[in-house]
C-alpha cells in the first residue's frame, strides 16, 4: 500500500468523522495564555468557526485516528466489514493540525475519536498520547474533546479526564434491544458503567483532599453522550425515555441525536432512506422542553396516539393544542411555570416579561417587543389591548402553523 | 447653550463615557448636546465645545455595560440615543429593567448587533502565516470587514488567545497590531496583500470532507454564516460546488450496495432453564454471570447489577430492597443514604459491618427519573422473583447462621410473604431450606418517616432488632 500524504489522510479521516453531531465547545473553564506561554484560551461560552453546507456549526477539528476498526456496528461507516478506504494519523500528525489550525482561528481545539484497532486499551492510550503532547508539550490551551471507549482501562480514563475538557460515550441506540442486534460487540451495561465512572470521578473533583488540597479537574465540560435515530424501530418517547434517565443518572450536559444518514457500503440490515432531519429537530425540542421548561415526558410524548412526536408542529404547540382550556393566560399575572408553557416564549423571554410587568402593565406590543412570537402566542394570551377571542378554541388553529398538505407528485 | 461633541474612531467608549458624564452631571439636556463622529460632516457650528468640569454621580452598572457596547454600533445616532437615555435613567434607575420601554428595546437591539458582530470576528477572522517570524514568535496576519466598529472591543480576545505570537487583523475601519506584548491600534487601511498559506489547503480539505452531503440545510448555513462574509474565509469558495454536488453524493451514498453480507448473526444467549432455582457455577464467575443477567426488564436501565459484599463466611446476612442512586452508580451495596443509616445503627448497637455479609433482594436500581434526580421505584413480586436465582446462590455460598431481612422486600424475596412488616418486625421465621430469617425495617424507612416522632419510633425498632442480632452471635460464641 503507498503512503498516503497528510492530506488524504485528513479527507478520510474527516470525512469517517463527520457522523458525530457534537461540535460543542462550550461550559468548561476560563483560561487563557496571558502568560505567553502557552497557545489558546476559553472564555467559557463556544464560537463556531464555520458552517457546512448541512447548516452544522464547524467548532472543532473532528477526526478519526484512525478508521481501521475490529468491530462490526451495521450503522458504522467503519466497521470492519466495510470497504471504505482506510488511514491512520501518527501522533505528531493530529498535534501539527490542531496546533497549525488553532493558530489560523479556524478552530476552537480538537475532537478526537477512532475507530477500535488492536484493543480497547492500545486505542484509548494512543488517544491519550495524543492529548498528553498537546497539554503538556506544546501547551495547547484550547477545548479538548475526546471520546472515550468503554472498556478501556480506569487509569486511561482518569488520565484522559485531566487532560481532555469534555469525555464522551456514545451509547448509540436507543435501546438495550437495539445495540445488541446492531453492534454486537458493544454491551450497553458497560457503556452506563463507563458514564457512571466518569460521573463518580468528576463528582469526586468537587471533595477535598483531608489537608484541604483541592482534587485535579476532571472533564470539566462534563460528558455527554449520542444516540442514532432512524436506524431501529423504536418511538420517540423510548428515544426520550432513555435520554431522561440518562440526564438523571450520568449528569450528562448533553444527549446529541443523530438522524440516521445512509452510509457508503452500508450494510444490509439497515434501511437506506432519507436521514429524518425533521424528527431529529423535534426532538431537540422536547429534549429542551424536559430540561427546561418543566415538562414531563408523559406530556409531551402523550399527544400523539404513537408515542411518536408531531413532525409538522412543535411539541410545545402540540401540548397547547391538546390543553387549551388553561388559556389564554393573561401575561400580567400568569405564573412563571404556565408563561414557559405558551407556545413562541422561550426562556429568556418570560424572564423579561416577569421584570418588565413590575413596571407596567404589557400590551401586546410590548410583548412583541421583548421578544415574544407572537405569530405563535397570540393565541393563547392576553395582555393590554389584545384578546384572542374565539381564536384559541378555533378548529383551524392547527392549520395555520402545519405546513399546507403536500400534493403528491405525479412523476 | 449648544455643546458639540465629536467622538474619535479609536477610544470611543471612554471618550463617550468621559462626555457624558460631564453632561449628565451638570444637568445638560439631551436637546443641547449635539454628538457627533470625525467621519460626519461637521456641523454647522464646527468642532468640540469644552465641556463643564464633572461631578459625581452614580450610574447603573447595567447601563455601563451596555453603553460600552452599543458605542461601537455603525448607526450614527447611537450616542444621542445613550444619552437621552441615560438623562431619563436619571429619575428613575429601576427603568433599565423594562425590556418593554421603546428607547431601552432600541439600544438592546444594537447591543445586541455589536456583541453579535464581534462573536462572528471571533469565529470568521482567518490568519495567514507570514514569513518573517521566528522560532520562538511566529508572525501572522489577516483581513476582515466587520459590520460594526468592532474591532477595538474584541482585540483583548485575540490578546488572550494568542499571546505567544505575533498578529495583525487590518479591516478598513480599525487595524489592530499585536506585538511583544502590545496592542496597537489605528485607522483603517487598504486589503494588504497576504502571501498564500500551506494549512489553508488543508483546512479547506477539512470543510470539504467533513460535510455531510445527505443533510444539506443551506439556510441553517447562510443564517449564521451571512454571504457578507464569504469572500474572507478561504473555505468559503467550495460551497456553491459541494451543495451542487450535494444529491449526487447522497444518491451515490445511497446506492452504494452492501458487499459484505452480515457474518454475524447474534445468537442470543439462551435463557437460564426455569426450572433451577438458583444460579450455580464456579464462584470467580458469579459476578460476571450477574452484569450478565437479563431475567427481568431491570438491566435495561440500571447502570450495573450490585452483588452482596462481606466475608465468605458470615455468620449473619443483611438483605436489603434493591440498590438505590448511589449504590447503582458505586456498584457497592448500602453506601448511600440509608447505608449510612444503617451504618450508624450497626455502631450504636456494637455489630461489625466487616463481620456481615450485605446484600440486596433485587440487584438491579428500579428507579423513575424526574428532573435531575433518579426516583426509587419499588420491584414488583415478579422481578423479586427473578432475582430469587441470584439471592439463592449467595445464601447457599455464604451459608450464613441467620439472615436480617430489611424491609417488606427483603421478607417477601426471603419468605415468600412481604405484608404486616411492622407486626412480624423482631421475630424469627423459619421456612424450609432458608436459614432462620429475622424481620425488621429497612433503613431507609426511617429516612422517609413523616414526622420526627414516627422517624425515631421506627429508629428504635430497627436498634432493638439489631441488638438482638448482637445478642444471638454473643450467645453463639
Amino acid at each position: 500500500m503507498s503512503r498516503r500524504s497528510l492530506q488524504e489522510k485528513l479527507a478520510i479521516l474527516s470525512d469517517a468523522a463527520k457522523y458525530d453531531a457534537s461540535c460543542a465547545s462550550s461550559g468548561s473553564t476560563r483560561r487563557n495564555s496571558l502568560d505567553g506561554k502557552g497557545l489558546g484560551s476559553n472564555e467559557g461560552s463556544g464560537i463556531c468557526h464555520a458552517y457546512a453546507p448541512d447548516g452544522r456549526c464547524i467548532s472543532l477539528l473532528k477526526i478519526l485516528m484512525t478508521n481501521f476498526c475490529i468491530y462490526d456496528c451495521s450503522y458504522c461507516v467503519n466497521r470492519v466489514s466495510s470497504n471504505v478506504p482506510r488511514a491512520r494519523f501518527s501522533v505528531d500528525e493530529v498535534v501539527h493540525l490542531t496546533i497549525e489550525f488553532y493558530r489560523r482561528n479556524y478552530i476552537e481545539g480538537l475532537f478526537l475519536s477512532s475507530g477500535i484497532i488492536r484493543s480497547p486499551d492500545a486505542t484509548m492510550l494512543d488517544m491519550v498520547r495524543i492529548v498528553r503532547k498537546l497539554r503538556d508539550e506544546e501547551n495547547f490551551r484550547g477545548y479538548i474533546h475526546l471520546k472515550t471507549i468503554p472498556d478501556a482501562a480506569p487509569e486511561l480514563i482518569e488520565e484522559a479526564g485531566r487532560l481532555a475538557d469534555r469525555l464522551s460515550i456514545n451509547v448509540e441506540l436507543p435501546t438495550d434491544q437495539a445495540v445488541q442486534t446492531f453492534a454486537p460487540e458493544k454491551k450497553p451495561q458497560q457503556i452506563r458503567k463507563a458514564m457512571a465512572d466518569i460521573r463518580t470521578r468528576k463528582d469526586s473533583t468537587t471533595e477535598r483532599t483531608y489537608r484541604g488540597r483541592r482534587a485535579p479537574r476532571f472533564a470539566p465540560a462534563g460528558q455527554s453522550t449520542q444516540m442514532i435515530i432512524g436506524a431501529d424501530g423504536s418511538n420517540d418517547a423510548t428515544v426520550l425515555g432513555q435520554s431522561t434517565r440518562l440526564y438523571s443518572s450520568y449528569k450528562l450536559k448533553r444527549v446529541y441525536y443523530s438522524a440516521f444518514s445512509p452510509i457508503p457500503d452500508s450494510s444490509a440490515s439497515l434501511p437506506l432512506v432519507k436521514p429524518p432531519l425533521k424528527r431529529e429537530h423535534r426532538l431537540y425540542q422536547a429534549d429542551w422542553l424536559l430540561r427546561f421548561y418543566g415538562f414531563d415526558l408523559q406530556e409531551i410524548t402523550g399527544v400523539t396516539p404513537d408515542g411518536n412526536l408531531d413532525l409538522e408542529i412543535d411539541p410545545k404547540l402540540a401540548w397547547a393544542l391538546q390543553h387549551r382550556g388553561l388559556f389564554p393566560l393573561d401575561v400580567n399575572t400568569a405564573s412563571k411555570e404556565m408563561l414557559l408553557r405558551v407556545p413562541g416564549f422561550g426562556v429568556k423571554t418570560v424572564k423579561r416579561i416577569i421584570a418588565a410587568r413590575r413596571h407596567r402593565t404589557l400590551r401586546y406590543e410590548d410583548i412583541a417587543r421583548i421578544g415574544g412570537a407572537m405569530k405563535k402566542a397570540r393565541a393563547f394570551v392576553t395582555a393590554g389591548g389584545w384578546t384572542p377571542g374565539a381564536l384559541t378554541d378555533s378548529a383551524q388553529l392547527r392549520a395555520q402553523f402545519a405546513p399546507p398538505p403536500e400534493q403528491l407528485s405525479l412523476l | 447653550m449648544t455643546y458639540t461633541v465629536e467622538m474619535p474612531r479609536i477610544g470611543t467608549a471612554d471618550a463617550w463615557r468621559d462626555a457624558a458624564r460631564s453632561l449628565v452631571s451638570n444637568d445638560v439636556p439631551p436637546e443641547q448636546v449635539q454628538w457627533t463622529t470625525h467621519d460626519a460632516p461637521p456641523s454647522l457650528f464646527g468642532g468640540s465645545t469644552a465641556l463643564p468640569a464633572p461631578r459625581p454621580i452614580s450610574v447603573p452598572r447595567s447601563f455601563l455595560s451596555m453603553a460600552n457596547s452599543v458605542v461601537w454600533h455603525s448607526d450614527p445616532t447611537r450616542f444621542a440615543q445613550l444619552y437621552a437615555f441615560l438623562w431619563r435613567l436619571r429619575q428613575n434607575p429601576q427603568r433599565m429593567q423594562d425590556r418593554a420601554d421603546v428607547a431601552l428595546a432600541s439600544l438592546r437591539r444594537m447591543e445586541k448587533a455589536v456583541h453579535r458582530c464581534q462573536h462572528k470576528m471571533k469565529a470568521f477572522v482567518r490568519f495567514r502565516e507570514l514569513p518573517n517570524g521566528s522560532a520562538q514568535r511566529r508572525n501572522f496576519a489577516a483581513w476582515f470587514e466587520p459590520t460594526h466598529h468592532t474591532v477595538e472591543p474584541t482585540a483583548e480576545f485575540f490578546r488572550r488567545r494568542f499571546a505567544d505570537m505575533n498578529w495583525l487583523i487590518a479591516t478598513p475601519d480599525v487595524t489592530v497590531q499585536y506585538a511583544d506584548g502590545q496592542l496597537d491600534f489605528t485607522t483603517g487601511q487598504p486589503r494588504p496583500d497576504l502571501p498564500p498559506d500551506a494549512s489553508e489547503e488543508l483546512w479547506i480539505t477539512y470543510y470539504q470532507n467533513i460535510f455531510n452531503p445527505a443533510r444539506l440545510k443551506i439556510s441553517a448555513m447562510t443564517s449564521e454564516m451571512p454571504k457578507k462574509y464569504w469572500r474572507n474565509l478561504p473555505e468559503a469558495a467550495s460551497i456553491p460546488a459541494l451543495i451542487a454536488g450535494a444529491e449526487r453524493r447522497a444518491t451515490e451514498m445511497a446506492l452504494a450496495a452492501p458487499t459484505l453480507p452480515r457474518a454475524h448473526a447474534a445468537p442470543a444467549k439462551a435463557q437460564v432453564d426455569s426450572f433451577a432455582s438458583r444460579w450455580s457455577g464456579p464462584v470467580d464467575q458469579f459476578e460476571a454471570d450477574l452484569q450478565n443477567c437479563t431475567r427481568c426488564p431491570l438491566h435495561c436501565h440500571a447502570t450495573q447489577a450490585v452483588p452482596g459484599e462481606g466475608p465468605e463466611d458470615a455468620s449473619v446476612m443483611l438483605v436489603g430492597e434493591q440498590p438505590g442512586d448511589h449504590e447503582d452508580i458505586a456498584g457497592r451495596p448500602f453506601v448511600g443514604p440509608a447505608g449510612q443509616m444503617l451504618d450508624r445503627v450497626m455502631h450504636d448497637v456494637g455489630l461489625d459491618r466487616e463481620e456481615m455479609y450485605l446484600t440486596n433482594a433485587v440487584k438491579h436500581f428500579k428507579y423513575k427519573p424526574k428532573g435531575k434526580r433518579r426516583v426509587h421505584q419499588r420491584p414488583n413480586s415478579g422481578e423479586v422473583t427473578q432475582c430469587r436465582w441470584w439471592l439463592n446462590a449467595e445464601i447457599a455460598r455464604v451459608q450464613p447462621k441467620l439472615i436480617v431481612a430489611l424491609g417488606a422486600t427483603a421478607a417477601e424475596a426471603l419468605t415468600g410473604n412481604g405484608k404486616a412488616i411492622t407486626n412480624r418486625s423482631g421475630r424469627v421465621e423459619r421456612h424450609d431450606g432458608v436459614p432462620p430469617v429475622l424481620i425488621t425495617v429497612h433503613p431507609s424507612f426511617l429516612l422517609r418517616a413523616p414526622s420526627p416522632a414516627a422517624r425515631s419510633e421506627a429508629e428504635d425498632v430497627l436498634r432493638r432488632d439489631l441488638g438482638a442480632v448482637r445478642s444471638m452471635i454473643e450467645a453463639h460464641k
